[in-house]
């Protein structure tokens, strides 16, 4: 049984390299071949399910050694694969919402010429995102973690012809590297601690090492998951990242990658535990993000950048509770799964709507859409109301466990917490409102695209209607399923352990805080946009309107920050080399050129002069000779 | 006679082939201010051959004018080719390689 | 005592002389008997040094196969060759690089309304070669580099070394001077000639130094009873204490030699010659420089810097790695300011070569085990990198990046081979170059931390720079000069698909290189006296984890 981990990450790895290879003999139906594979893959994912679930809780994480990668002396680095309870609810995730979204990009990309290459990378990024979640050691994992930073790059930058997307994919991946640098760093730390990086000997040695080595590993683990993950300080790629294929930003910016960053926290929980200045740091971030991505939500009238401010949001609130420690884990995971159908259906729903309306993306151009596209409506409504977190869908069991945690973190810390993560629900409640309102309600503000045609809505085909349908259907039962005697919790308990904490306020307190905060935040949203018209040309707004529309000034911040002083540095350096180095050189080779065509004047061409130079060069020898020897 | 005064003609020969060498232009005469030259050696050598009663000096006198029959043979051949191109055997023409 | 070492190194020096003789003439037909006698030898040598390299036993002794034939005997020079797993490693790459670079330059050397109109001007290397001959002489210099770079690897004496190290550059210059780019204007012959001069002058005075160390090293050599060249003899000597230097001597001898290797690997600040060279020559011959010849300097190094001087090359160490961490940055900032694509990937060069001397000069076996293998993979990615940056440079006839746009649309399959170049330069992981970058770092990190983390800041820079050049040259709307760009010949795929398999392959399993080179590493480690920084809580206890 354990032989078919590898084939996981085997089946759309081929598939990827098939249609990459196979050249336009696939053209015709490469697409299926991909959903197949990966089809395949979620059934494989199902098989070792049901292996697993027929064992017992402490016998369930099973591993499998496939060969020694990198053998030097001391540093061992093997491709070899754990599969327990953590890596299997990723595994379920990524290749059941992965399929979906295959099956979803078969009618989205129908009428693509280069829908081959663009199913080959969504079956490289299953590939690379079922590697990250299986490895058995860091520096695997670090080959999954670039792969799908490659695939996201080639996914985001697929409409190359656009400029805008091509900067976007390059600034996704550079961005990324930054926090992939955090990682390579804690890999080292790690060898230098432990002499290994494979996930047991790191986490059995963790109580060993000395706190200060912990954090520091720490946070460079929290520095890969801030540029996976989208997280302050490195978040700018996430909204940019919006120009690829829709079903790219359900798939990876939305349902999985993105949440690598807390599959990595969430992994590496035997040292953050042990590190409770990092998990301090990793709990800031969460908390910054949540507001940062939800008030960035609220501005925005491109439905996909709207909902990347939800989606970075969202990722805000799993790494405030996977900071938390034991409290947490599990319940960043569960919100992570329940996030994982609701956005990828909001993000299906967006890009239904975008078909619908030649690929318009801004929502004051939309309005009145409920009559025209009713499954898409009643898909995207649902998952709308998951999101907000409406009592008895899945956003709402999900996302009470964590404020509930945030509130048991104790202290004023845990106020702070518990408040944040509250204002964080009204302010969701109000931006997803928003979106509802100004995309399905109200008048119709339909726009002529560049070429003059007017919009037809129409609602979108079965291929891509069905994978709606079934993440609706996840996104309203998951949670409660989850919930159901703490399901989800025992499952993940024996991997990421589980503290309770005392929170200050009763569950049920919560519960109902909860519940009036995201009311208030839906009734704000209904009086500003539901009850009065909404204008097609966007008014100037309150200058935090502004900031917000320009993702609060991040890439004005890291451009002033970064670039201009690395392009000055660039600059000066080029013409440092240029002039400075082989300037002293060239300097150098002109000093003895022109001393050499000075002495080059000697050579006056007369035999004569020659002579003479001999004859005199002679009697000086002679007669130095003759006094040396006189003296 | 003296054996020296040997000497003395022999360096006055030389002087005169030296003299001539720097001051004179045409390729010949120059040519032949450097057989004067070797042939004021030769003169020396065969000297101090008879004044030390070795035959050393008088070996090396004709391996001398070896050299310089072989010297004349290409020397002469070298200024033939001169002329016939340049029109003039005069040393001050020939100055291509002066840059 | 079997030949085969020397067949190795004679067959491409018989295969230069043979080609150069081949009867000469601008027609197709000659200059295919021409390139086909070329590459059939290039084919021989490879199988040659491939059957060394499968030979050597890594378990066995230090030096294999080794041969001696008396030279000079007064100075007790012998010709004298044997592999150690980095020599037999890295003349195996030469020889996989070179029927490759072949193949990308099959018309490089045509004459023809084509090929550069350089008249032949007589401060032009071109009036070297007539133009009857250049496809002659082109291939016949090929052959000669491999022919003295495989003996500069196989070398056990270093007088041979030297000699070989210094005679390499002679036909690299012609190579240079003498074949440029098509893509050169009016002032291409003047910008080649600087160009060759400037590789010919820094290397020759590089070399010279060296054999002022080299002759010093003898006098002192002889004076204590070791009058020989021969490196195993030495440096035992040196091992057991027999041949000592004083402090002062053995600090100039190792500067001697390392000034030689720095300025040919290249090393900051000695790398200026490197991006004139790479930019003005052929793509094929900027294959030649840095990912063959450069390799010697960097093999040097190892071999001889280390293996004679282990006391000298700690002193200098803490130094030799600040240089090669600024070379780092450097390269990879200087990369990302360049408007030349081939001088881009120049000075992308020097970052990665400051990559290798960072991992010689830790002292790890991680970091030489990852420097040798750096060698070799960074030989293969930039190859592949370098030789389809070549054949966009060829059809559009500019080097600048700024006359290339959305090449991508109308030449999927070059960009494609390009991007997975550029990956690799970046060092992704799954890639060759990411596990000899990742080893050469742990095993910085693992001694000097700081250092290690500079160093990281180059993963960055060099995503930024080999990203930059892709999506410039790549992506964006196709530019009007670009239309009817014509993707990929079967030759040009035949060039690049067997280096993209193996960047690939050795990024998967680099475990046949690994086990080849441990053995020679832990060789020169215990000559310098090193050992690994141990892990401050070894897993001792839970050792079932690393061993499944």
């Amino acid at each position: 049984m354990n032989s078919l981990i590898p084939l996981l990450v085997a089946a759309p790895l081929a598939g990827a390299a098939l249609l990459l290879l196979g050249g336009p003999a696939l053209d015709r139906f490469g697409h299926w071949l991909a959903t197949a594979l990966a089809a395949l893959s979620f059934g494989f994912g199902l098989a070792l399910f049901s292996d697993m679930l027929g064992r017992g809780a402490e016998h369930r994480a099973v591993g499998q050694h496939l060969f020694s990668w990198i053998p030097v002396n001391g540093f061992q680095a093997d491709v070899s694969f754990r599969l327990d309870q953590l890596s299997m609810t990723f595994v379920l995730l990524i290749t059941g919402v992965g399929t979906l979204i295959h099956l979803y990009s078969v009618g989205y990309m129908a009428h693509d010429e280069r829908r081959r290459r663009f199913f080959a990378y969504l079956n490289l990024f299953l590939a690379a995102m079922l590697l990250l979640v299986v490895a058995d050691n860091y520096l695997l994992l670090y080959v999954g973690w670039e792969g799908v930073g490659l695939a996201s790059y080639l996914l985001i930058g697929f409409w190359q012809h656009k400029p805008s997307a091509a900067t976007a994919a390059k600034k996704a991946f550079i961005v990324n590297r930054v926090g992939d640098m955090g990682l390579s760093i804690a890999i080292m730390l790690m060898f230098v601690e432990f002499g290994s990086f494979a996930f047991d000997p790191v986490f059995g040695g963790a109580s060993r090492a000395s706190e200060g080595r912990l954090t520091a590993i720490g946070l460079m683990l929290l520095l890969a998951a801030c540029g996976k993950s989208a997280q302050v300080p490195l978040q700018s790629w996430l909204g940019d990242a919006m120009e690829g294929p829709t079903p790219v930003s359900a798939l990876i910016h939305a349902a999985t990658m993105v949440t690598a960053g807390v599959y990595l926290i969430t992994r590496s929980a035997a040292i953050f535990n042990l590190a409770p200045d990092a998990q301090t740091a990793v709990v800031v971030v969460g908390a910054v993000t949540l507001l940062f991505g939800a008030i960035v939500g609220c501005a925005k009238d491109d439905i996909k950048k709207a909902l990347a401010g939800s989606t970075m949001s969202q990722i805000g609130y799993m790494i405030l509770v996977a900071g938390l420690g034991p409290i947490g884990y599990a319940f960043a995971i569960m919100h992570l799964v329940t996030h994982g159908f609701f956005k990828a259906g909001l993000f299906l729903g967006a890009g239904s709507v975008m078909h619908g309306m030649n690929d318009e993306v801004s929502m004051r151009h939309y309005g009145g859409l409920r009559k025209y596209m009713p499954v898409t409506f009643v898909t995207f409504g649902l998952g709308y109301l998951a999101i907000i977190g409406f009592p008895g869908l899945s956003g709402f069991f999900s996302k009470d466990k964590i404020i509930e945690a945030a509130f048991a973190k104790g202290g004023t810390e845990g106020w702070i917490l518990g408040l944040c993560a509250l204002v964080g629900t009204t302010v969701t409640a109000f931006y997803m409102t928003r979106v509802m309102l100004l995309t399905f309600f109200g008048e119709k503000r339909w726009q002529p695209d560049a070429e003059g045609n007017a919009p037809h809505p129409h609602e979108s085909p079965k291929t891509m209607t069905i994978p709606m349908i079934l993440l609706a259907i996840g996104s309203v039962f998951a949670g409660g399923l989850f919930a159901l005697n703490d399901s989800f919790l025992t499952w993940l308990e024996p991997v990421t352990g589980h503290a309770e904490g005392n929170s200050p306020l009763a569950p049920l307190t919560v519960t109902l805080l909860t519940t009036a905060c995201m009311l208030a935040g839906v009734g704000l949203s209904y009086v500003m946009y539901g009850r009065s018209a909404v204008p097609v040309v966007p008014p100037v707004g309150s200058p935090l309107t502004r900031a917000a529309r320009r993702d609060l000034l991040q890439d004005e911040f890291n451009h002033a920050a970064l670039v201009r002083p690395g392009s000055a540095l660039t600059a000066t350096l080029v013409y440092f080399d240029s002039r400075g180095l082989d300037g002293f050189v060239n300097g150098l080779a002109a000093t003895i050129g022109g001393v050499s065509s000075r002495l080059r004047r000697v050579q006056n061409g007369f035999v004569r002069s020659y002579a003479l130079s001999m004859f005199g060069g002679t009697l000086l020898l002679v007669a130095t000779t003759l006094l040396m020897r006189s003296f | 006679m003296n054996p020296v005064n040997y000497l003395y003609l022999s360096a006055l020969l030389f002087t005169i082939g030296a003299s001539g060498v720097l001051i004179r232009r045409n390729a010949i005469v120059l040519f032949m201010c450097v057989e004067l030259m070797l042939n004021a050696s030769n003169l020396a050598l065969v000297t101090f051959s008879r004044l030390h009663g070795t035959l050393d000096g008088q070996i090396i006198a004709f391996f001398t004018m070896v050299v310089a029959a072989a010297e004349v043979v290409v020397g002469l051949a070298i200024i033939v080719s001169i002329f016939r191109t340049r029109h003039s055997a005069s040393v001050d023409d020939s100055n291509l390689m002066k840059l | 005592m079997s030949a085969l070492l020397t067949a190795t190194c004679a067959v491409p020096a018989a295969g230069a002389v043979l080609t150069a003789a081949l009867p000469a003439g601008s027609t197709e037909a000659r200059r295919s008997t021409t390139k086909a006698v070329a590459l059939g030898v290039s084919a021989v040598t490879l199988a040659l040094a491939a059957a060394v390299a499968a030979q050597f036993d890594p378990h066995g002794d230090r030096y294999q196969l080794t041969e001696s034939y008396s030279w000079i005997r007064s100075f007790g020079i012998t010709f004298s060759l044997g592999v150690d797993g980095i020599g037999a490693v890295l003349a195996l790459l030469t020889a996989v690089l070179v029927p490759i670079v072949m193949l990308a330059s099959w018309h490089d050397a045509d004459p023809g309304p084509a090929a550069p109109a350089a008249p032949a001007t007589p401060d032009a290397p071109d009036g070297t070669f007539e133009n009857r001959r250049r496809t002659q002489g082109f291939f016949a210099l090929i052959l000669a580099v491999e022919a003295m770079v495989v003996v500069a690897f196989y070398a056990t004496d270093i007088f041979v070394f030297y000699v070989f190290f210094e005679a390499m550059l002679i036909p690299m210059y012609f190579l240079i001077g003498g074949f440029g780019d098509r893509a050169g204007g009016p002032e291409s012959a003047r910008q080649r000639s600087y160009a060759a001069v400037k590789f010919l002058l820094y290397n020759l005075l590089g070399g010279l130094v060296m054999l002022a160390a080299v002759i010093g090293l003898y006098v002192i050599a002889q004076d204590q009873g070791f009058a020989t060249f021969d490196l195993p003899t030495l440096s035992s000597a040196i091992a057991d204490g027999k041949l000592q230097f004083s402090g002062t001597a053995s600090k100039a001898l190792f500067l001697g030699f390392f000034f030689a290797f720095a300025v040919k690997a290249p090393l900051w600040p000695l790398h200026t010659w490197l991006p004139n060279a790479m930019g003005e020559a052929t793509a094929g011959t900027a294959v030649l420089i840095t990912a063959v010849v450069d390799k010697v300097g960097t093999f040097a190094m190892l071999r001889f810097c280390l293996g004679l001087f282990p006391d000298a090359s700690k002193t200098f160490a803490p130094a030799i790695l600040v240089l090669s961490v600024i070379g780092i940055i450097y390269g990879a900032l200087l990369a990302v300011g360049q408007k030349d694509i081939k001088r881009l990937v120049a000075y992308a060069s020097i970052s990665h070569f400051g990559f290798i001397i960072m991992g010689i000069f830790a002292l790890t076996s991680q970091g030489q085990s990852g420097a040798t293998l750096y060698m070799v993979n960074h030989g293969i990615s930039t190859a592949a990198w370098m030789l389809v940056a070549g054949f966009l440079i060829s059809r559009r006839g500019s080097r600048l990046i700024a006359d290339y746009g959305g090449v991508q649309k109308v030449a999927p399959v070059l960009a494609g081979t390009f991007l997975v170049g550029s990956l690799a330069t970046l060092s992704l992981p799954g890639l060759a170059p990411f596990v000899s970058e990742f080893l050469v770092l742990v095993g910085t990190f693992t001694r000097y931390p700081a250092i290690g983390i500079v160093a990281t800041f180059g993963i960055v820079l060099a995503a930024l720079y080999a990203l930059l050049l892709y999506q410039r040259t790549m992506t964006g709307p196709v530019k009007a000069e670009v239309t009817g760009m014509p993707d990929l010949k079967v030759r040009e795929l035949a060039v690049v698909a067997p280096l993209v398999a193996l960047t690939i392959l050795l990024g998967v399993y680099p475990k046949p290189i690994t086990d080849i080179v441990n053995p020679a590493v832990n060789a020169t480690l215990s000559q310098v006296h090193r050992t690994d920084p141990a892990p401050a809580h070894p897993v001792a206890a839970t050792s079932g984890g690393e061993q499944k």
